[in-house]
């Protein structure tokens, strides 16, 4: 590939962020292609990026994906309604609380399955703990990116061990927890339980102390990670971004508010949100968001209603909605993750469609790539937040 | 010194090692005494097993405990394996972390072909061995042992870094038991075994071909009789 095709792609390209400087002299010679992947330490897994270089510069950056396609969706056609459950743990295999409870939402919202109060304070519970887990550990892999070899994400994995406890003396597992059932969860916390989550939400915030004395003021993450992988609020919302990666380029949109689903209209938090849209906004809106959630924490261990956790009349053995389609989704810790099912009164679904916050998060990467160098666009890779369970699905 | 492919590297050759010349009671009187005996064997075998250093890999849902495994609470630098490298070049332990698709496959084989001898394999986790709960999936591969030799199997989904580290053990004694000459000599001392392994194609429906006939054989067919 040589220079003369620069203008042919800076031609292709309609948003004016994402042209990329024409250089025409002799000192830069022919571009460089260089595949990033799929066995990479910094890709996040099995992700390859074909990355066009002009000297140190991406000037094009093609992303492949499907080392990881699992066949989520084909399965879930062959099997039943619950017998899906324990595959969304593996979607997001961070946060298999949240993935849950969107495909508990869509069949619920399917079989018209009220749920009863404890087991939506439950779920809230329990979606918080998993926000708090999912952001320490990406605050973690992202400083790891930036060359923070060890020390974050040491502290991030022992707090990640702390709520997996917790995940674990609820569900038998630690990340594989397939707790949510149509029409509540599977078991009831004990008051030990909530006890144990209770003191983890007195003491996250110390520890949130520690780990923003540690990051967030810090001279050389500031001047690597500001003004990196910019994003702007029109592309966002064009491309379908969502979670922490559209709030922190300014738009106020979360779920947790704008659908108001489950019982969060009832808790008092905010919504933070960004200013630039890079990978420092990033970083920081996900610091914002474990305060809030701590917050929404503490309301929903202080008001958890007595009462059923399964609502008694919910059948989950041969379980068969009547025809008609559904959508759930709520705001997982990346985005909007959303499942889709369509029944034709069988046990298995007709079709089931997983719309992944973190697939469509990456659509974007090209775009935030341009201009930058490779150790940039491996910190915006790790600023996207990407699981490729959840991106190849 | 173990250098292999060549015609008159002498551990390569099948000897038969003498008798001990002390026995292991002697050997423990002499060890309360301050006098260490050891053997060439030995002592290669001791090291070898306590620096495996694994490839930095992860694939899927597994490399996170992979990772855990590394960090605070399970240490996995107290058996001597904390140094993750990046690079085939530098790495002993290939950990197959996750499921393996079709996709993937012939990667993952370049990266075990890519290792230095002497190199081993996990398979950890339900889809490294078998597929696991994606076994009918058209695009995932049943089990990394059909085109790679296995040395150690995790069951799990995930398996816990406890059992990680389990394995890791299991692997440090296997290790510690090989001999360094004759017919049981590892397959890096040897000339009869192939080190790499053939990689696979993406074929039009299925990886071409399906499986290493050297490391994998089917098993036999389960009849009824009726």
């Amino acid at each position: 590939m040589s220079v003369s095709d620069l203008s042919a792609l800076n031609a292709q390209r309609a948003t004016p962020g994402a042209r990329v400087r024409e250089v025409h002299d002799s000192f830069h010679g022919d571009l460089l292609e260089v595949s990033m992947g799929p066995h990479h330490p910094s890709t996040h897994g099995v992700f390859r990026m074909i990355v066009t270089l002009d000297g140190e510069t991406i000037v094009k950056l093609k992303p492949v994906f499907g080392y990881l396609h699992r066949n989520h969706e084909k399965l879930g056609e062959t099997v039943t309604y619950l017998g899906s459950m324990p595959y969304t743990d593996r979607l997001d295999y961070l946060s298999s609380m949240t993935n849950n409870w969107a495909y508990a939402l869509a069949v619920e919202k399917l079989a018209g399955q009220a749920v009863p109060e404890r087991a939506e304070y439950v779920r809230v519970i329990l979606a918080e703990l998993t926000r708090l887990l999912n952001h320490t550990c990406l605050a973690g892999f992202l400083m790891q990116d930036c060359g923070c070899s060890g020390t974050p994400l040491m502290y991030a994995f022992r707090e990640r061990e702390y709520i997996l406890d917790l995940f674990e003396s609820l569900s038998g597992s630690r990340m594989m927890c397939n707790y949510q059932r149509f029409g509540g969860c599977r078991v009831d916390p004990s008051a030990d339980w909530l006890a144990g989550a209770q003191k983890l939400t007195d003491r996250y915030g110390t520890f949130l102390d520690e780990f923003e004395t540690l990051l967030t003021g810090n001279e050389i993450i500031m001047a690597r990670t500001q003004g990196v992988g910019k994003l702007s609020p029109e592309l966002a919302i064009s491309a379908g971004v969502t979670g922490p990666m559209l709030r922190a380029t300014g738009v106020n949109y979360d779920l947790r508010k704008v659908d108001a689903y489950g019982v969060y209209p009832r808790f008092d938090f905010r919504v933070p949100l960004g200013d630039h849209g890079d990978v420092y906004d990033r970083y920081m809106i996900r610091v914002l968001e474990m305060r809030e959630s701590i917050k929404i924490l503490q309301q929903a261990l202080a008001g958890l209603p007595a009462g059923p956790i399964m609502d008694p009349k919910a059948k989950l053995r041969s379980f068969r909605p009547k025809a008609g389609e559904a959508y759930g989704r709520i705001e997982g810790p990346k985005g909007e993750i959303g499942f889709y099912l369509l029944s034709d009164g069988s046990p298995n679904p007709y079709r089931y469609r997983i719309r992944p916050p973190s697939f469509i998060n990456l659509t974007v990467l090209e775009d935030m790539c341009l201009g930058h160098t490779v150790a940039d666009a491996v910190i915006i890779l790790g600023s996207v937040d990407i699981v490729l369970g959840e991106v190849d699905r | 010194m173990f250098k292999r492919d060549s015609e008159d590297c002498p551990l390569s050759q099948e000897v038969t090692p003498p008798p001990p010349a002390v026995t292991e009671a002697e050997r423990d009187e002499l060890r309360r005494q301050g006098i260490l005996l050891t053997s060439l064997q030995e002592l290669y075998t001791w090291g070898n097993s306590h620096s495996v250093w694994p490839l930095n890999f992860g694939l899927a849902c597994c490399a996170i405990e992979m990772i855990a495994a590394s960090m605070a609470k399970f240490d996995i630098a107290r058996f001597g394996s904390e140094v993750f490298r990046p690079s085939p070049r530098q790495a002993d332990l290939l950990i197959v972390s996750g499921t393996v698709t079709k996709k993937m496959a012939p990667q993952v084989i370049r990266l075990w072909n890519q290792m230095p001898e002497p190199k081993y394999c996990i398979a950890m986790g339900a889809c490294a061995i078998s597929g696991g709960p994606f076994k009918q999936g058209y695009n995932v591969l049943k089990g990394i042992d059909r085109f790679i030799p296995v040395d150690i199997y995790i069951p799990g989904c995930p398996p816990r870094p406890e059992a990680l580290l389990h394995g890791l053990v299991q692997l440090q004694k296997k290790i510690q038991g090989f001999k360094l000459t004759g017919p049981d000599a590892p397959r890096h001392l040897r000339d009869d075994q192939p080190c790499n392994c053939p990689v696979p194609e993406f074929g039009e429906h299925d990886l071409e071909p399906p499986a290493n006939p050297e490391v994998w054989t089917a098993p036999p067919a389960i009849v009824r009789k009726d």
